[in-house]
């Protein structure tokens, strides 16, 4: 067992306590350490992805309790690489706040520790219902980051939001409840061991249990008709929380990867791939949403929310395949849409500090300050979103193109990712024209106080040089991906490595 | 038994999935704790319906009740409770900026939220709005 395992569920829970207790005060020092705790946190994921590269996935009791009554953090390649993800994206995030975001209401620092603790907690569990819990904690976070700053429309809007949430959790219970009813465990490796054997007697049930599940993870992920919350959501609330929201939606399809792709995975006897007939076309139709969503909005955070719905649809398309060429596109993809919409979302913040007047609306204004800088990242983030070359949209897109030419419909789903690809550039460069091409000339004096452009340019400036890597590291990248995609929908690795080094002991005799 | 429990849970999931269909925010809330209350049930159903029996595995026992769903309700009613004292006050708060509780979202243009309140809703709650 190796103790750093846990860290990254730790750390951002120490961070946030330590700030609300000790330093409510000073909203400085509240940044400091919140920065640094989130570099701390990204070298820690970084740390654990070398570990899982060079010792094989880990394995992490808590409180020691033998497996498998006791709850399981288990740490292996997938996992790592959304930690690693789910690091960067907080990085940024959290620089970009502390431009001054994080001054329009309370305690935002500690609302996005936990943030990343729910986050880092749903990519190590191994146990469903310990799963729900981190999925609590997730969302109380993310209803806290919602309202941030207040406002009318953003409280309707974090209402919505917070009661479609709260459904989705009821839903979730009973799922667990069905499952736990008819497999008597909760624990994923051994559920991987039970599924296949119960699905043969008495399927029915657990598969409500199943497809119930499925419906809260497409919710999370926005998959069509789950999606309609999401555009309201991340377009009415602050640029900081829409971009690191970014890792909710992928909470939402790691989750189906986890579940769908192994425990009831190729091998679940009775219950393969049970989720496997709707998760593709529900991607198809959340693509062609998205992109009509896309060249309806009229903000350029709706323009971004919408392009993520779209990015999810084109992401689950590959992930619905479950099979290992399928999944490494769909993985490499995902975290080029989360970072490329990150982006996206955090130029939009700087449009909005930018026009006091029009703020993101599509509607030509006077020019803000340091426009072509800010159009020139539009510009870089626009082109990642839409999958134009030269950046790693387009390396996914193909990937994805690639890993969909064995489905029989494959035409269909080659026609709607090129036409969606094609109308999604209509969409984003009619915003761009619209913000930075049409804007009256500059005013001779700035209007006090000047938006602030170091930390946002920096952070967005971070968010898309890692794009970059991540586009020059192709090659690396997807044999990475491919081992983990391997690795993921494996069953008897998964179970080997999570239940047999410590079979279950017989019940003790007093 | 069976019938009890199981119309119980049918009956409080029917009165919750209709109050949280409707138009304004104290009805929905109240459908979510229904729903909350069924949830509850279920769950605790799931570790099957015993009686008299203790909650621990004994050797020699012959019945034991499941612990584990016992262990999961409390949570679940730990977490709902949360969240329900959490959008109470969202609506609470949704109410008074607006002087409406629809639900509906009549001023998502306006992004910051800073300057939605004179958009189309009425600056005052309507008594009348609430029957």
């Amino acid at each position: 067992m190796n103790n750093l395992v846990i860290a990254p569920i730790l750390l951002p829970a120490l961070t946030a306590a330590f700030i609300i207790l000790a330093l409510r005060g000073s909203l400085r020092t509240q940044r400091t350490v919140s920065i640094v705790a989130t570099v701390l946190l990204l070298l820690i994921d970084i740390g654990l992805l070398a570990l899982v590269a060079t010792e094989g996935p880990q394995v992490y009791q808590l409180g020691d309790w033998p497996m498998p009554f006791g709850i399981v953090l288990v740490l292996d390649q997938l996992s790592a690489t959304m930690l690693v993800l789910a690091g960067v994206l907080g990085l940024a995030v959290v620089i970009y706040a502390s431009a001054g975001s994080d001054r329009k209401g309370r305690l935002f620092h500690p609302l996005f520790q936990f943030q990343l603790l729910g986050i880092n907690g749903s990519f190590l569990t191994g146990d469903i219902f310990n799963l729900f819990v981190f999925f609590e904690v997730m969302l109380i976070a993310s209803y806290g980051l919602m309202v941030h700053g207040g406002g009318a429309g953003r409280l309707k809007a974090g209402f919505h939001y917070v009661a479609i949430n709260l459904v989705a959790s009821t839903l979730f219970l009973i799922a667990v409840g069905l499952i736990y009813g008819s497999t008597g465990t909760l624990n994923m490796a051994d559920l991987a061991v039970r599924v296949p054997q119960i699905g043969i007697n008495d399927p029915g049930f657990l598969k409500a249990g199943a497809l119930l599940l499925f419906v809260v993870f497409a919710t999370k992920a926005a998959l069509v008709p789950l999606h309609w919350w999401l555009p309201a959501t991340y377009a009415s609330t602050s640029a900081p929380a829409a971009a690191i929201f970014m890792m909710l939606t992928k909470v939402g399809a790691y989750a189906i990867l986890r579940v769908y792709g192994m425990i009831f995975g190729a091998e679940a006897g009775a219950l393969a791939l049970v989720a496997a007939p709707y998760v593709l076309p529900a991607a198809v139709i959340t693509l062609i949403f998205g992109t009509i969503g896309v060249i309806g909005s009229r903000t350029l955070k709706s323009v971004a929310a919408f392009a993520v719905v779209a990015s999810m649809g084109t992401l689950l398309m590959a992930l619905g395949l479950f099979d290992t060429v399928g999944v490494a596109a769909a993985l490499y993809y995902l975290v080029h849409s989360t970072l490329a919409g990150a982006a996206l979302f955090l130029i939009a913040g700087m449009v909005v500090e930018g026009r006091p007047h029009t703020l993101d609306r599509l509607e030509p204004d006077m020019a803000m300050r340091a426009e072509r800088l800010v159009a020139g990242l539009f510009f870089i983030a626009a082109l990642g979103m839409v999958g134009l070359p030269p950046l790693s949209g387009f390396l996914g897109k193909v990937m994805i193109l690639d890993a969909t030419r064995t489905v029989p419909s494959w035409a269909i789903l080659w026609g709607v990712i090129l036409v969606t690809s094609l109308v999604l550039t209509y969409g984003l460069t009619r915003a761009g024209t619209t913000l930075f091409w049409s804007s009256a000339p500059p005013p001779d004096k700035w209007p006090e106080p000047k938006p602030k452009l170091v930390q946002p340019v920096l952070s967005i400036s971070f968010l898309l040089a890692v794009l970059v890597a991540w586009t020059i590291g192709a090659g690396p990248a997807t044999t990475w991906l491919e081992r983990t995609a391997q690795q993921t929908l494996d069953r008897a690795t998964y179970v080997e490595v999570v239940l047999g080094q410590n079979p279950a002991p017989p019940a003790k005799q007093d | 038994m069976e019938l009890l429990v199981s119309s119980a849970i049918g009956i409080l999931t029917a009165v919750g999935i209709y109050l949280m269909l409707r138009g304004r925010s104290f009805p929905i809330i109240l459908g979510i704790t229904f729903l909350s209350y069924a949830v509850n049930l279920f769950l605790f159903s799931m570790g099957r319906l015993t009686i008299d029996a203790p909650p621990i595995y004994q050797p020699g026992g012959t019945t034991y009740a499941d612990p584990v769903p016992q262990a999961l309700v409390l949570t679940a009613i730990v977490i709902s409770f949360g969240m329900s004292a959490l959008i109470v006050v969202m609506a609470l708060r949704g109410y008074l900026e607006t002087g409406s509780d629809h639900t509906r979202l009549s001023a998502m243009e306006d992004e910051t939220g800073q300057s939605t309140s004179q958009a189309d809703t009425p600056a005052a709650p309507r008594n009348g709005d609430r029957a």
